[in-house]
């Protein structure tokens, strides 16, 4: 599995905001991105874009809830069509199938377009380790392989860099002048994966959608590259998560709507690829095995959770960290795996294990944009709150992780707010307490400890001599005033 | 024809605003009475219990909204002026009580009757209406002293409990304010309640952002239905010594010049 630097989130999040160039990145392309969707949202209306959503959300819930007649069904429906599904209960497993195919065929070469579950499941260093070699081909993953990095959004996984990086990074890695005009990068991109697609005995995909009653996978793209890589090399493995699966052709429509407007803007995307099977009898080319790879790795834990089922609802557009104020001030490597943002924050916690990854779900302020963004109605927020509670009240200890100090405030707070002559004491003992560092009615940088941390940039009022209750009971409640 | 019954409105004061800015509740107060509503302040409320459901710790939260239930089940409505705690006492105590019968029906009932101060001004007499000067503000409309007035509308009043347009109506109608636009209103201040202090990098951010649009905005005054967001924005306002000023909704509808 991809490595998890999730505990690191706090210092890791420091350090990003302080980054002035990522800031500029991910706060201006996201509004970027968050602009084009609301404008694609206005040329349908914002009535139909709702009824979308809503039927977008009652086909992933019908699908959710029914998962395990539609796997099958779409296991049938692969297998009529010659290809071969294998489910693999977690990211050992799904590597252990890849690397077979490897072996038992001989490939030597593998083209990639994207796939965040292959980053999920770590498979470019698996196979790599086999002596394969892989070349990611959608743009942006080329670019962050070239720099061995990793991705920092769910669309756009180069955005951290910037076009003088990657312009540098070009000439570095492949030898070519220095130039950071977007068409000749793409050029050069192009020409050096070219020959790849020709030479690979293998392409990786991963999945947007896999229609169960075809047996179809379906990707969209807009570099063509998806294509290419399912139907240049031999053999086409596609790998994707559990939860993509839809019932029926009809249901895709929907989707294809929302998710490339929910992401960039767009009304469709340049390429939508559908496959079914490998390359029939009748068919000049394509390849000659297809293998769908359909990875659990924790989805199930979510899965019987109603709590948190919702977010296996999700299509992964984007749209809810182009939003979401925190991802654009902390970018999407601070969250330390391979799902970043608000929904990051949900499955992560999940698919690694809560107690390492406990910054995720505290480190939003429920605004709540996300919810409003998300294309199939997922409640982050709510989400989110359910985790908070398991940090700090789940009977299992494993996930039961929030801080003594922080159980410990919360108890006295309750006490203290259970009983309005204690609230009456607690009052009069924090104006004293404060006295010393209120200038004006203000406390302004204050050492004293848990202050400290509001007080480094901010003003604090003082609590004044009469609390609201206080006014009630001398004047207000008899009219006074 | 007889006169309609007086509306009654029961008042939940959260805690910031009677530990912190009692001042914002006798406005309340008073801009309701002006209205003809008749307000009683039910004894024993002391804190919705946002803070611990927000934190997580909801055995702890639960004891909190049980108060609050106990305090209103029997009133006609429930007026709180906060939307964030509004939001709580609405939706999220249904949330908090999905397994316990007894207490969700309770909870559900009173979600029916809560009102954030603002839907309740709007309902009152609509917008227009509701702005009926003061004598105060009719003075200081004379005066030709408008205040410039941004607004800020809260994430949780705007997105759970769904109150959009009604608090900048209100501004509009009323004599003495003039509202300026806020660049990028609907972004969050970055308060989060205990996020400001677990993460004050983040938030920190999201707050010298927000200061920067009220500063572009040109108002005097920003605005809002929640002192949560409005000791965070005031508290970075006061510290830099800018000279706009963060007043409750209640503040300035009740005394715009103030
Ligand atoms: S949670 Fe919703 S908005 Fe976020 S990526 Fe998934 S589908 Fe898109």
């Amino acid at each position: 599995m991809a490595e998890v630097t999730t505990r690191d989130f706090a210092a890791a999040s420091r350090a990003a905001v302080q980054d002035p160039q990522l800031r500029r990145a991910f706060g201006s392309a996201g509004a970027g991105f968050d602009g084009a969707r609301r404008d694609a949202i206005d040329e349908v209306t914002p009535e139909v874009w709702e009824q979308w959503r809503q039927q977008a959300r009652s086909i992933k819930e019908h699908a959710v809830g029914n998962l395990d007649y539609y796997l099958e069904l779409l296991e049938r429906n692969v297998a009529a069509a010659g290809g071969q599904v294998h489910f693999a209960a977690d990211a050992n497993q799904a590597n252990a199938i890849v690397s077979e195919i490897v072996r038992t065929r001989g490939v030597k070469v593998a083209t990639k377009s994207k796939s965040m579950v292959s980053e999920e499941l770590g498979l470019n260093h698996v196979l790599e380790g086999q002596g394969v070699a892989v070349f990611e081909t959608d743009l942006g993953e080329y670019i962050i392989q070239l720099a061995e990095e990793t991705p920092s959004h769910l669309v756009a996984p180069a955005l951290h860099k910037t076009r003088g990086e990657v312009a540098r990074l070009f000439a570095d890695k492949l030898g070519v002048p220095y130039s950071d005009d977007i068409e000749e990068m793409a050029r050069v991109a192009r020409v050096a994966l070219r020959q790849k697609f020709l030479d690979a005995d293998m392409g990786i995909s991963g999945a947007n959608f896999l229609v169960a009653e075809t047996g179809t996978l379906v990707i969209v793209t807009n570099e063509g590259n998806g294509r290419l890589c399912t139907s240049a090399p031999r053999i086409h493995v596609g790998i994707t998560g559990m939860e993509k699966v839809i019932p029926s052709m009809q249901d895709l429509a929907v989707f294809l709507r929302l998710l490339p407007r929910s992401a960039t803007g767009q009304r469709i995307t340049s390429y939508v690829s559908m496959v079914t099977g490998p390359k029939r009898a009748a068919d000049e080319d394509g390849p000659e095995e297809f293998h769908l790879v359909i990875v659990d790795n924790g989805r199930s834990r979510l899965l019987r959770d109603p709590a948190l089922r919702e977010s296996l609802y999700c299509i992964r557009c984007g749209a809810c960290l182009n939003i979401c104020p925190v991802y654009q001030r902390v970018g999407g490597h601070a969250y330390g795996w391979v799902y970043p943002g608000p929904i990051g924050s949900i499955v992560t916690p999940e698919l690694v294990g809560v107690a390492q990854a406990k910054d995720l779900p505290n480190a939003s302020t429920l605004c709540g944009a996300c919810r409003e963004a998300c294309p199939v109605q997922i409640n982050i927020p709510r989400m989110l709150l359910h985790l908070r509670h398991e940090l700090a009240e789940s009977p299992d200890s494993q996930r039961r992780t929030a801080s003594d100090t922080d159980a410990l405030l919360a108890r006295g707070f309750a006490a203290v707010m259970s009983k309005p002559l204690l609230l009456k004491v607690a009052r009069r003992l924090g104006r004293l307490a404060v006295k010393s560092v209120t200038r004006d009615g203000k406390i302004g940088r204050s050492r004293l400890p848990f202050l400290s941390r509001w007080t480094a940039a901010r003003d604090l009022p003082a609590p004044p001599a009469r609390s609201f209750s206080d006014i009630w009971r001398d004047e207000l409640s008899r009219g006074d005033r | 024809m007889t006169e309609p019954a007086p509306r009654r409105a029961s008042l939940f004061i959260t805690c910031i605003i009677d530990q912190l800015y009692p001042d914002v509740g006798v406005s309340v107060v008073r801009a309701l009475r002006r209205r003809g509503v008749m307000v009683d302040f039910p004894a024993g409320q002391t804190c919705c219990g946002q803070p611990l459901y927000n934190a997580g710790f909801t055995a702890e939260a639960k004891r909190l909204a049980v108060r609050v239930l106990d305090a209103f089940d029997d009133c006609e409505r429930m007026v709180v002026p906060s939307g964030s705690c509004g939001a709580m006492i609405r939706v999220f105590y249904q949330d908090l009580f999905a397994d316990e019968p007894e207490l969700l029906r309770r909870a559900a009932a009173l979600s029916e009757r809560v009102y954030e101060f603002t839907e309740l001004l709007t309902e009152v007499d609509g917008a227009a209406d509701a702005a009926a000067p003061s004598d105060d503000a009719a003075q200081s409309d004379a005066g030709a002293d408008v205040a410039a007035v941004a607004y800020h509308p809260s994430c949780h009043l705007l997105r759970e409990m769904g109150v959009r347009r009604g608090p900048l109506d209100l501004l509009e109608a009323a004599s003495g304010v003039s509202v300026v636009d806020l660049p990028d209103a609907e972004q969050c201040c970055g308060f989060g309640g205990a996020f400001a202090v677990k993460y004050p990098h983040i938030s920190e951010q999201m707050l010298a952002d927000k200061v920067e649009a009220i500063l572009q905005s040109g108002a005097a005054t920003v605005t809002a239905c929640d002192m949560g967001c409005l000791m965070h924005i005031g508290g970075a306002i006061s510290r830099r010594g800018l000279p706009v000023r963060a007043r409750h909704i209640a503040q300035v509808l009740d005394d715009p010049a103030g």
